[in-house]
């Protein structure tokens, strides 16, 4: 069967899981049953079809699975967000379209995506300028002792989240180039082998004010994002596993210096070891997330069933239940299958990511389609740790399914890039060698 | 690169495992434990939305009940409580902020309707909601108000009143009260309150010197051992030096060769005293523990509600190897220390002719439509005493009542087997630190033939004796059960 067409396919089931999921959430809250959930799947339908159809037109030879896993994972995060509220999940259904249109639009305008390489310092600054606005007064915000957000009259977003496309851009484009030196000139001291400084300090220079940065706007789960990608890039780019380790030692050393410096990191790691010091307040949320996911069991209480607020009042339950802890909400109505079968969407995911990443012929491909799946799974294990207390609970949101538009756009943009990179990538390995730049050519 | 990218998803796939691990152990392999968390509120949560059932005496009045609150998704079931602090102890309360205690925790699953799982999916497909039964108390609200009426005129203290027979508990105050409606406001102010204590059900939790009621446990420890017989003469001085000090009768009233029946009568220490050192540190133990005395006493209280009685040192309790002053342990001296309730089950046993059943406050689980669910079948805790003993004993304890130190107890008409107690308590924080405070007992049960009440009342920080303020309570009582019927 031919690419789109599987694409096709595997919309339908997508469509009928959202559908089910609407009804369920209705007949909670209603008592009845109206075709209103029926609506909401057909609209949701038609919207993936057009994608479809314009995929079908513009990247014919992409991967035909990756959007569908999208689809799933967007249709479990509104059904989830409009069983919470109905605003925010017309807000989600909203920052779903507009990120479909900003899917388009990359596709769009960067078929020629290697002229990225070419800004790679102009984007890797820009990205860095990004996240020093949220501490610009007048437009930064401040939440929960952390400064992510900024607001600009009505539009609110959250920098971090279009910055790792910034970095992960401009480490794939410059260990495309110095990838051959760094493995090269590297040295053996100490019988550690380190990497030739002269390569190596202008990403260390990059990437060291990026999570100086992050350090200074407090935003730790981005941080710990922004670094695993930036290990899993050069693993993949020199091979060499030992500066893995080098990297795993200074993170450990920073993350050190950072939990006895910082109050806001200290913290952060004390509640994670000893939650139940003060269940009240500074516990709260992470045991909350954890007796959330304690009352789920194996199949879950059903759709719309879970406690998110103390009955008769407005206070949490479940604390930013449509954000960080989404994911504890889909354990408790979902059961441990639900959230296993999440779990799983996000590992085909980054399987068909790495996939492309295996097709792609350049270096430059290889290593950005590398760099953002790499950086969209360690991204879902952040939040996922996180509200299983794997590693510290920190504020970033599980892709396509929480609730916020910057991350549903920079993810967009995201698997608009992959399917770019994958479209010629099947496209070459399909022709016959020679004709790979005949760009345009039907396929 | 291939090789690596390879290698970097099969890391990415360990990482995904550990989730999929972390996230089975809590909601799954822990969820049990993590259920039972203090700061889980949950199950409270969930529970509220179910009717929880109402708890009633035994003639029909509602103790406990649930009433709706909101409309909708935020329906909830809040707990009301139409008595007020009659029935604070032993019912406890139960509410989501401030938990439950006492009778409400205990019978949480028959209250809330715990079917099994497989039974609450069928239900769930057929719309039922699930809904608690009703759970129906021995306690009979006459006895019950007159107990704590009683009791309020003359202080802090408690009464338990059982059925010999069954071991069915008819009454049990403690007061200070408090009244369950107000926990959620006033639970915190109560808890400080270390001298009225109201939230200690002093009929379980509330650990006294016994004083000279304890001479029915040596008393029957003698007898049943064949230590003594109703007709063994001892002679018990005015004043005996024991372990370095003088153990005294009231104004040194002397005894010579003197019986059981005499000595109880008129509660000599030394008779007892001696009986006590010649019985041995085995043989008291071993009576007192036939008596529930050193384990937690098996009523349908929670466990960490009710508290064993026994020697203790430091809140530890003593065995029959450690070393005590066995002649101030038979007049209930010593570091004997015993809950009301304990008392009333040493009188209970001998009124069932040394047969002691188990106490329970639950008399019966119904459904919410009137079916019966589950009753209580009377059951045997020990046999600590023969029937002979029993026999003996009453009649012993019943020349108390007549003529001897508890002529207050009695009631025209009627045969009353009983004892007195007054343990000096000097210095006792709750009292204020006066001096002459005592803890004034009378335990006792009625008919002496017919025996259908055992009840045991307990005065704290008293000057009078157990003649004088718990007597009384024991007759009031008694009077309320015997005229019901």
């Amino acid at each position: 069967m031919a690419a789109r067409n599987r694409e096709l396919l595997a919309l339908v089931p997508v469509a009928v899981l959202l559908t089910a999921g609407f009804a369920a959430v209705f007949s909670q809250e209603n008592e009845q049953l109206g075709d209103l959930s029926l609506i909401y799947g057909g609209y949701f339908l038609a919207i993936c079809l057009a994608t479809h159809i314009y995929l079908r037109i513009r990247l014919p030879n992409a991967d035909p699975y990756l959007f569908p896993l999208v689809a799933t994972l967007t249709a479990f995060g509104l059904v989830m967000i409009y069983r919470i509220d109905e605003t925010l999940a017309r807000d989600q259904a909203n920052w779903f379209v507009l990120g479909l249109v900003l899917f388009a639009l990359t596709i769009h305008f960067l078929r020629d995506y290697e002229v990225l390489e070419r800004y790679r310092y102009t984007i890797a600054i820009g990205g860095l300028l990004l996240l020093l606005a949220p501490r610009v007064p007048g437009i930064g915000q401040q939440v929960n002792g952390a400064y992510l957000g900024v607001k600009i009259g009505p539009i609110a977003f959250q920098p971090a989240e279009f910055t790792k496309l910034a970095i992960v851009v401009f480490l794939a484009s410059y260990l495309r180039e110095h990838r051959e030196v760094l493995i090269v000139g590297a040295r053996r001291i100490l019988g550690v082998t380190l990497p030739p400084l002269k390569h190596f300090g202008p990403m260390l220079v990059v990437w060291g004010a990026s999570m100086f940065m992050l350090v200074f706007i407090r935003d730790l789960g981005s941080s710990l994002m922004f670094f695993a990608a930036f290990l899993a890039l050069l693993y993949v780019a020199t091979g060499r596993f030992s500066f893995v380790v080098i990297g795993m030692g200074m993170f450990l050393l920073g993350a050190w210096f950072f939990a006895e410096t910082v109050p806001h990191v200290h913290d952060r790691i004390e509640i994670w070891l000893h939650p139940y010091n003060d269940p009240q307040d500074t516990g709260y949320q992470i045991l909350q997330s954890i007796f959330a996911q304690a009352d789920g069991g194996l199949f879950g209480k059903g759709f719309g069933q879970a406690l998110v607020f103390v009955p008769g009042s407005d206070d949490p339950l479940l604390p930013a239940a449509h954000t960080d802890a989404i994911y504890s909400l889909i354990v408790n109505e979902a059961g441990l299958f639900g959230a296993v079968g999440v779990v799983l969407v996000y590992l085909l995911i980054a399987a068909r990511g790495f996939k492309i990443a295996l097709l792609a012929a350049d270096g430059f491909s290889k290593l950005l389609a590398t760099g953002l799946t790499a950086v969209f799974a360690i991204q879902a294990f952040v939040i996922i740790g996180g509200v299983t207390r794997v590693i510290p609970l920190t504020g970033v949101t599980l892709p396509f399914i929480s609730y916020g538009g910057s991350s549903i756009l920079a993810n967009f943009v995201l698997l608009a890039l992959l399917l770019l990179i994958s479209d010629r990538a099947r496209r070459e390995a399909a022709e016959p060698a020679g004709h790979a730049a005949a760009l345009g050519a039907p396929a | 690169m291939n090789r690596q990218i390879v290698k970097l998803f099969a890391f990415v796939v360990v990482l995904f495992a550990v989730l999929i691990g972390f996230t089975s152990y809590w909601a799954v392999f822990d969820a049990e434990a993590l259920k039972e968390k203090d700061a889980n509120k949950r199950p409270l949560l969930e529970q509220q939305q179910i009717p929880r059932g109402r708890i009633l005496t035994e003639d029909g009045v509602v103790i406990a009940k649930s009433v709706a609150k909101g409309k909708g998704d935020s329906k909830r079931y809040v707990r009301r409580y139409p008595e007020g602090s009659l029935y604070g102890h032993p019912i406890g309360y139960s509410f989501v902020e401030e938990g439950d205690t006492q009778f409400e925790q205990f019978h949480n699953e028959e209250l809330i309707g715990d079917a099994s799982e497989f039974s609450s999916i069928v239900d769930e497909l057929l719309g039922h909601r699930q809904e608690g039964n009703d759970v129906v108390t021995s306690i009979d609200s006459d006895a019950q108000r007159t107990a704590l009426a009683a009791l309020q005129e003359v202080g802090f203290g408690a009464v338990v009143a059982i059925e010999p027979d069954t071991g069915a508990v008819k009454a049990m105050v403690s007061n200070a009260p408090y009244d369950p409606n107000r926990v959620p406001y006033d639970l915190e102010e109560w808890n400080s309150d270390e001298i009225e204590t109201p939230l200690l059900n002093r009929a379980t939790q509330g650990l006294y010197p016994p004083g000279s009621t304890f001479k029915v446990v040596t008393a029957a420890a003698g007898l049943d051992s064949g230590a003594i017989t109703p007709e063994t003469t001892i002679d018990a001085p005015g004043s005996l030096e024991v372990e370095g000090t003088p153990l005294q009768n009231d104004f040194n009233e002397d005894f010579p060769d003197t019986s059981l029946d005499t000595a109880l009568t008129n509660s000599v220490n030394t008779w007892f005293g001696q009986l006590g050192q010649q019985l041995g540190n085995d043989v008291l133990f071993e009576y007192m523990e036939r008596f529930g005395f050193n384990a937690k006493p098996a009523i349908d209280l929670p466990e960490d509600q009710v508290e064993a009685s026994g020697v203790y040192e430091e809140r530890q309790l003593l065995r029959a190897s450690d070393p005590v002053d066995l002649a101030r342990l038979a007049i209930g001296q010593e570091r004997l220390l015993t809950t009301p309730l304990q008392m009333a089950l040493v009188a209970a046993a001998v009124a069932n002719e040394g047969e002691l059943m188990k106490p329970q406050i639950w008399k019966r689980v119904v459904d919410p439509e009137g079916r019966m669910v589950d009753t209580m079948d009377p059951s045997t805790y020990s046999e600590p005493i023969s029937a002979e003993t029993a026999a003996q004993l009453t009649t012993a304890m019943e020349g108390v009542v007549r003529e001897g130190t508890g002529t207050n107890a009695e009631i025209p008409g009627v045969a009353v087997a009983g004892k007195t107690g007054t343990a000096e308590t000097p210095g006792n924080k709750a009292c204020g630190g006066g001096i002459d405070e005592n803890q004034a007992w009378f335990i006792g049960f009625a008919p002496a033939d017919d025996p259908q009440i055992a009840i045991a009342a307990s005065v704290e920080c008293t000057e009078q004796f157990g003649n004088d303020v718990a007597a009384p309570i024991f007759r009031e009582v008694a009077e309320s059960i015997l005229n019901g019927e």
